[in-house]
């Protein structure tokens, strides 16, 4: 089945979820899986949705007034969940690159970002991430994550996550 | 071994000055505290100090040195007025506090007075036995707590080891805004 990639981005407001879902809804759009946060005071959503075309999808969205929506189909793509799961926390006093600079060093692992979450308040930055491991890879990588959090002068964390299953 | 049944702020014989807490991201907060001596004059004066900021602080229920831009593993605790407390040991401070045992693990947010803004989740043993010295007598304290005072240890222990409750959150949905009332 088709699928389309949505985002909508606009200043939060109460009813914006509801007004974006019902015009997906009206335009047979069919919501899976999906995000939807406030972000430095924009709400933003992004979605995936199956059974309607990106021209009807668009036109649903275009009476929606000041958002910024973008409506692409995208083909279908597995969960590739695989590997073991590891959390890495980072937190710092602000500056450019600590993203990138991490995250670099996870991918150099092989380690596959499954979520991730930033936030500034202050001068303080955190960031949390989800990543799943290769077998036998987190003693490595947690060497070089300290490495590199020393030349960004932040603190880094690597720990398995636990799921208990019920 | 003491339990903490006769222990009381007041026998540290000094008044406590209330110290302005310092805050993420201060370098003070993220390296591990030395081990004290608890008969120091200094680590006196620590404990009685942190117990003034501790009651002087909304909310708050425990304090470690750290916060207050001191680099050793001392610290306050106080649930006594806590709703999620069941065990409580009233105010008391503990000088290089160590956590040998943990058990019922469970989820729970948590705030930190050093980083005003944000809350996690966190899993931390619901619980606990600590080992620790009294400030001044240096008596040896052997603890056994559970519910909120555990969490509570836990998180001041933490901080004497240079460790944040960011460092422990369950997951990249596990951090908070925290809320602002109106």
């Amino acid at each position: 089945m088709n699928e389309l990639a949505i985002t909508v981005i606009g200043p939060d407001r109460t009813g914006i979820v509801a007004d974006v879902t019902g015009a997906l809804a009206g335009a047979g759009a069919n919501l899976s899986d999906s995000t939807m946060t406030r972000l430095g005071g924009h709400f933003t959503m992004t979605l995936i949705c199956t059974g309607a075309a990106a021209e009807d999808v668009g036109k649903a969205l275009e009476p929606l007034s000041g958002v910024i929506t973008t409506v692409r189909a995208v083909e279908p793509s597995g969960s590739g969940d695989q590997g073991e799961p590891y959390l890495v926390s980072v937190h710092g006093a602000d500056r450019l690159g600590i993203v990138a600079a991490v995250t670099r060093v996870v991918a150099a692992a092989g380690g596959n970002i499954t979520d991730l979450t930033t936030r500034l308040t202050g001068p303080l930055y955190v960031l949390v991430a989800e990543v799943d491991l290769p077998p036998g890879a987190s003693d490595d990588l947690s060497v070089r994550l300290e490495h590199a959090a020393q030349e960004l002068g932040v603190e880094v964390t690597l720990r398995r996550a636990e799921s208990d299953v019920l | 071994m003491n339990d903490l049944a006769d222990w009381k702020p007041e026998l540290l014989g000094v008044d406590g000055r209330v110290l302005p807490v310092v805050t993420a991201p201060a370098e003070v907060l993220s390296r591990p505290g030395t081990e004290v001596d608890p008969a120091d004059p200094s680590i006196v004066q620590l404990a009685a100090d942190l117990v003034a900021t501790m009651r002087t602080s909304p909310g708050c229920v425990g304090l470690a040195a750290p916060q207050v831009g001191v680099g050793v593993q001392v610290f306050a605790v106080d649930v006594t007025e806590h709703p999620r407390t069941v065990t409580s040991h009233g105010a008391f401070v503990l000088c290089n506090a160590r956590v040998v045992e943990a058990s019922r693990w469970r989820p729970g947010r948590e705030g930190c007075m050093s980083v005003p803004d944000l809350t996690g989740d966190v899993k931390r043993a619901g619980r606990i036995v600590v080992e620790a010295v009294l400030p001044g007598t240096g008596t040896a304290v052997h603890l056994v707590t559970d519910a909120f005072e555990a969490r509570a240890l836990q998180h001041e222990i933490d901080h004497c080891a240079g460790k944040l409750f960011l460092d422990r959150v369950a997951g990249a949905h596990a951090v908070y805004q925290r809320k602002v009332y109106l």
